[in-house]
């Protein structure tokens, strides 16, 4: 029994760890599930409605109800994707090219780690993060992870040794430089308001979340929130700024080369990156797990209202998922030097324009 | 020409424009003659005017004359009168003459024509798409051109048989008979064998052989020929493939050294019938039945399909280089081939020299029919003579070539076509020598030759051949041949390279000729693209004088040659 | 010369500079249609209706009495411009089938490469006997080249019966039976 205590601040956190990462690879799934659906039904198609798991397909009408909804076609895809042949093209640099999969993959998964998802009212009546690390420089260490991302792309066009993906891996380190930048500066307001000399959670994502009690951020800096969103569709190489995919000028892009479980694994990580995006998002603009603005939360102190919290958090994802999806099938691809000069002339003027007027009006409020 | 043959030229008046035509000609062939087509059924130029069909109605006026006096009559300008017969005329039995007025395209002549077509429909029957006529059925085109495009016969067609047996070769659909009476005058007047009538009378008449007697003769397909419609049809051709389908080759018949002039008709390497083309120097409009068969023998299966050299199959290079090296050995002997074209005949007296061989040909004889077949029964026979292959007329078998085998003067053996067990040879003799066969099928030459060099058939290669009356004729190939062959002038022209110091590529006929060209005789000047498709009559020269086997016959008539050879001496 | 004319553009305004209400309506658009009815047919379950005139595989049809209406004229075959269809005319046996032996011809094979048809309806135009129809088969597929030439059996199926509105060859065929009542 001493042994177990003793063991336990070890083993809780990797239990933990691996439900996250259990939870976090199910939205992915069905973040695909839900792109392929709301895309059939804008287009005015049926999507996939064919997938039937054996016992729970034969379920009378339910079984009919899941299957036409598609609800098991992840499970479908994820199999195809495992089980198709494994071809690699003999003119690739082998080690990098099997690494940068993982590298795509690996930092979405990996800002999770500081990502609070909910909160939990102890005993005491003290308001405790729900999160694996409540870092005070959390969201910095999101941006550097995040920034990691591009190797994965870089590293894929150039390993594959072909000239469609290598286009589409410098358009994409490029696009990611350029919108990184307005990103960055479009956030800096956000944490000057909430983490103002004395407060107490500095650059924590908590104490962004817990600032945003009674008005969310994104209702009183608008533009920041815009330029964050505009950027973060660019950092996940979403359509309109799908740059390094660019499937009607460069085939498939980065991926070109690409097929089966690694081909997978750079799906995984587009889906994981919109995920992250959406949750970062709802965290620094949308209230987090606050209820509505203007609203105090109405769910109870303890276990239940810790997971109400979390459930109302994951709807606010959810939506932000469905908005990624909707801009994505409603607007079309820009072109490069459209996306190049958005994020230079347009955003990064704008963002730090932004934040030179947030500062005085900080300044101003202090002097007075 | 007329057919009287005078050339006079008279003027006459053709649809308002002054023509010159021959004299005596009629008016159908004048019109032709000046690109004014008179539609026509039972005319046919070879044949006697019958004036039955009625669809060549024209209108016909001849110059006014006053009767009591003779004097010109003249209108108010001053300009003698047209005095147009009330009724149309028919163009075949209106020979011109002098003045005469025609009119082939006003409108009471397309009323006429537009009711004879009426009339000649009435009861012919709606077979066109099973009907093997279709395609080139005059009834069918001029029923386009002049016919109403609708019936107005509302009444029951009459029904004959549609199946009768004429003949062997011949079947008669009745019903589609339009009682033109072509076949039968060409019976009468051609095949001289008058089996084919009418019976009955009006819309009943029925064209029937004579009772206990068929249409048999050796010339009994020409009826389907002339036949405009589709009641006459061949037995053979009948439901195999329509006529738009086939590719028309001008070929020649080698059947026997009249050399009827042909076009044969193919599909996708596939010939489908022989029919004759017209050559009024040589056959008219006709053919032998039994010339139009020989396409079938090719495609049986002993014909000789590869080169072979020891009983291996090789390249035609490697096998012409085999034979070249057999025959560098000397002690040649060539058996040619009165069925070989001209320029293989060239190429053979050229390896002859070269190897300094003898060359015997052997006669091929039947009995000839005064008409298209002639008793000499090889196409070519003139052209070796021509050629200088062989000096004198071939005889029946080889005796002479088995004496110098025997003795050993000859080692090596060149044979084009010829069987030379059937000749005068033995087995034991053909074992003596080293063999060198030419030809289109196995037989017991090819099997103990050394080298075999596969020919093709007529249908397959292009060349030339001199009829009888030292007529030169040049041929197509209508055909590729089996698969891997060349045409034996190309094989032959290797050797003879190899032999010398020629470079061994395989000439174009044409190249071979502009060496025939060169030589003395009658080829001198000549050239391939100089032959004309109606052929080009030679100087037979002393050759004439030889005595050859054809009796006389429709073209040809020895006597009379005689004659003309005698006269300036 | 061509002349060129110059026209006059509307300057943007803001909003339209910043390109968001555009946005927004194209989202309101999409929006809309996600509301609306799938326009998908479910298809081997659910069949399209296939109009009349609609040019499917080209079958060969038999007239009411089960006759076979082609008399292989090779019209078909002249017409075709892909050069798909292949027929070998035959003769009808007549102590064989007495019944149709007044047709006298009729294919001995036919064949259409659907590798090569084009499906333009040439041959259903051209046919004097109306034999050959462009029915509503729409799907075809095999797994060999060989399999997708649909010989004479596999037409016949294809197409089945059509009526007849002529029966010519009836009437012959009772013309020729009652024959000239005056002769």
């Amino acid at each position: 029994m001493t042994l177990f205590e003793a063991w336990l601040p070890v083993i809780l956190p990797v239990i933990f760890a691996l439900v996250m990462i259990s939870v976090f690879m199910g939205m992915c799934a069905y973040a695909v599930l839900a792109e392929r659906k709301i895309c059939s039904y804008i287009q005015g198609r049926v999507g996939p409605n064919r997938t039937r798991l054996p016992l729970i397909g034969n379920v009378p009408i339910l079984g009919d109800f899941l299957t036409g909804l598609g609800i098991f076609q992840p499970a479908a895809d994820g199999l195809k994707f495992l089980f198709k042949e494994e071809i690699t093209p003999g003119h690739v640099k082998l080690g990098y090219y099997y690494l940068a999969p993982i590298i795509a993959l690996t930092p979405a998964l990996t800002t999770m780690v500081v990502l609070p998802f909910g909160r939990y009212v102890d005993a005491a009546g003290v308001v405790q993060p729900l999160a694996l690390a409540n870092l005070d420089v959390g969201f910095l260490f999101i941006l550097a992870i995040s920034s990691l991302g591009v190797y994965g792309i870089v590293l894929a066009g150039w390993a594959s040794n072909s000239k469609y993906p290598f286009l589409g891996a410098i358009r994409s380190s490029a696009q990611m430089i350029s919108y990184e930048l307005a990103l960055g500066v479009s956030i800096l307001p956000v944490f000057m308001w909430s983490a103002a000399p004395g407060s107490e959670y500095g650059m924590s994502l908590f104490g962004v979340v817990q600032a945003q009690e009674t008005l969310w951020i994104g209702i009183w800096q608008p533009l920041s929130a815009l330029i964050f969103l505009v950027a973060i569709f660019a950092e996940t190489n979403r359509l309109p700024f799908d740059m390094a995919e660019s499937e009607t000028d460069l085939v498939g892009g980065f991926h070109t080369e690409y097929g089966a479980f690694k081909f997978g694994l750079f799906f995984v990580a587009e889906y994981a990156h919109i995920i992250m995006g959406s949750a970062i998002f709802v965290l620094l603009f949308a209230g987090g797990w606050h209820f509505l603005p203007g609203l105090a939360d109405p769910w109870p102190a303890g276990p239940v209202g810790a997971v109400l919290s979390v459930l109302w958090f994951l709807a606010k994802i959810a939506f932000m998922i469905f908005f990624f999806i909707w801009i994505r099938w409603t607007l079309p691809r820009f072109r490069y030097d459209q996306v190049m000069s958005l994020g230079w002339k347009i955003l990064l003027p704008l963002a730090v324009g932004n934040l030179v007027f947030n500062t005085l009006l900080i300044a101003l409020i202090d002097a007075l | 020409m007329s057919a009287n043959g005078t050339s006079e030229m008279i003027t006459i008046n053709l649809d308002g424009r002054e023509v010159e035509v021959p004299k005596g000609m009629n008016a159908i062939e004048a019109a032709k003659l000046h690109g004014k087509e008179i539609p026509h059924y039972c005319y046919h130029p070879k044949l006697s005017i019958a004036g039955n069909c009625r669809m060549c109605l024209i209108e016909m006026g001849m110059p006014m004359r006053d009767r009591g006096t003779g004097e010109p009559v003249l209108d108010e300008q001053g300009v003698q009168k047209i005095g147009w017969g009330p009724k149309p005329v028919i163009g075949c039995a209106t020979d011109v003459s002098p003045g005469m007025h025609l009119r082939t395209d006003s409108e009471s002549v397309k009323e006429a024509r537009n009711g004879v077509t009426e009339f000649l429909l009435i009861n012919h029957p709606l077979d066109c798409p099973i009907c093997d006529q279709a395609g080139e059925c005059r009834l069918q085109e001029f029923s386009a051109d002049h016919g109403r495009g609708y019936s107005r016969f509302i009444e029951d067609k009459n029904v004959k048989p549609k199946r009768t047996v004429l003949g062997p070769r011949v079947t008669l659909d009745d019903e589609r008979c339009i009682l033109c009476s072509r076949c039968v005058r060409f019976s009468q007047e051609v095949a001289k064998d008058d089996v084919l009538g009418f019976v009955d009378r009006g819309t009943y008449s029925t064209l029937t052989c004579y009772p206990g007697k068929e249409l048999a003769n050796n010339y009994s397909l020409n009826t389907v020929d002339i036949c405009p419609v589709g009641a006459l049809t061949s037995t053979d051709f009948r439901f195999k493939m329509r006529v738009w389908f086939l590719k028309r080759t001008n070929s020649i018949c080698t059947e026997s050294s009249v050399g009827a002039n042909t076009t044969v008709w193919s599909r996708e390497g596939k010939i489908y019938r022989i029919t004759p083309r017209r050559n009024d120097a040589v056959n008219d409009t006709w053919m032998t039945d039994s010339g139009r068969d020989l396409f079938k023998p090719f495609e049986s299966d002993d014909r000789l399909t590869h080169y072979t050299v020891d009983g291996v199959h090789q390249s035609p290079e490697i096998a012409a280089k085999a034979a070249a090296e057999l025959l560098r050995a000397g002690s040649v002997a060539v058996v040619g081939s009165a069925h070989s074209t001209v320029e293989e005949q060239f190429i053979l007296e050229e390896i002859a020299k070269k190897t300094g061989a003898s060359v015997s040909m052997v006669k091929h004889e039947g009995e000839g029919d005064g008409i298209l077949l002639s008793e000499d029964r090889s196409p070519n026979l003139r052209g070796a003579l021509l050629n200088g292959l062989i000096s004198e007329l071939p005889k029946g078998d080889l005796t002479l070539l088995a004496a110098q085998v025997d003795s050993g003067a000859v080692k090596t053996l060149l044979v084009v076509n010829e069987d030379l067990t059937q000749l005068g040879l033995t087995e034991a003799q053909l074992g003596q020598v080293k063999i060198i066969y030419l030809g289109a099928f196995a037989n017991a030459v090819s099997q103990v030759a050394q080298v075999v060099l596969p020919s093709l058939s007529v249908f397959e290669k292009s060349g030339s051949f001199v009829n009888q009356n030292f007529r030169l004729q040049k041929f197509a190939a209508a055909v590729p041949g089996p698969r891997g062959l060349i045409a034996e002038l190309g094989v032959l022209a290797m050797v003879e390279a190899l032999l010398g110091e020629g470079n061994s590529q395989a000439p174009t006929i044409a190249q071979v000729w502009e060496r025939i060209g060169q030589t003395e005789g009658v080829f001198a000047g000549l050239a391939w693209q100089k032959i004309p498709e109606e052929g080009l009559k030679l100087e037979a020269g002393s050759l004439a004088k030889l005595n050859f086997v054809e009796s006389k016959n429709l073209k040809l008539d020895p006597a009379a040659l005689e004659a003309a050879q005698a006269l300036p001496a | 010369m061509a002349t060129t004319k110059v026209i006059e553009r509307k300057p943007l305004t803001f909003a339209e500079k910043t390109f968001l209400p555009q946005i927004a309506t194209g989202l309101k658009t999409t929006f809309g249609n996600m509301l609306k009815k799938p326009i998908t047919l479910q298809y081997p379950e659910e069949r399209p209706v296939i109009p009349d005139n609609y040019r499917g595989v080209p079958t060969l049809v038999k007239d009411p009495n089960g006759r076979e209406k082609c008399v292989s004229c090779q019209l078909c075959e002249f017409v075709c411009p892909p050069k798909a269809i292949r027929i070998t005319p035959g003769e009808i046996n007549a102590e064989a089938e007495p019944d149709r032996a007044h047709v006298e011809k009729a294919p001995q094979e036919f064949e259409i490469n659907m590798l090569r048809c084009i499906y333009c309806g040439f041959c259903q135009e051209v046919c004097p006997e109306e034999a050959i129809y462009l029915q509503d088969v729409f799907s075809l597929s095999g797994y060999s080249r060989e399999e997708m030439i649909n010989k004479k059996d596999k037409l016949y199926e294809l197409g089945g019966t059509l009526p007849d509105e002529h029966f010519k060859w009836d009437k012959k065929k009772a013309a020729e039976l009652s024959g000239n009542p005056e002769h």
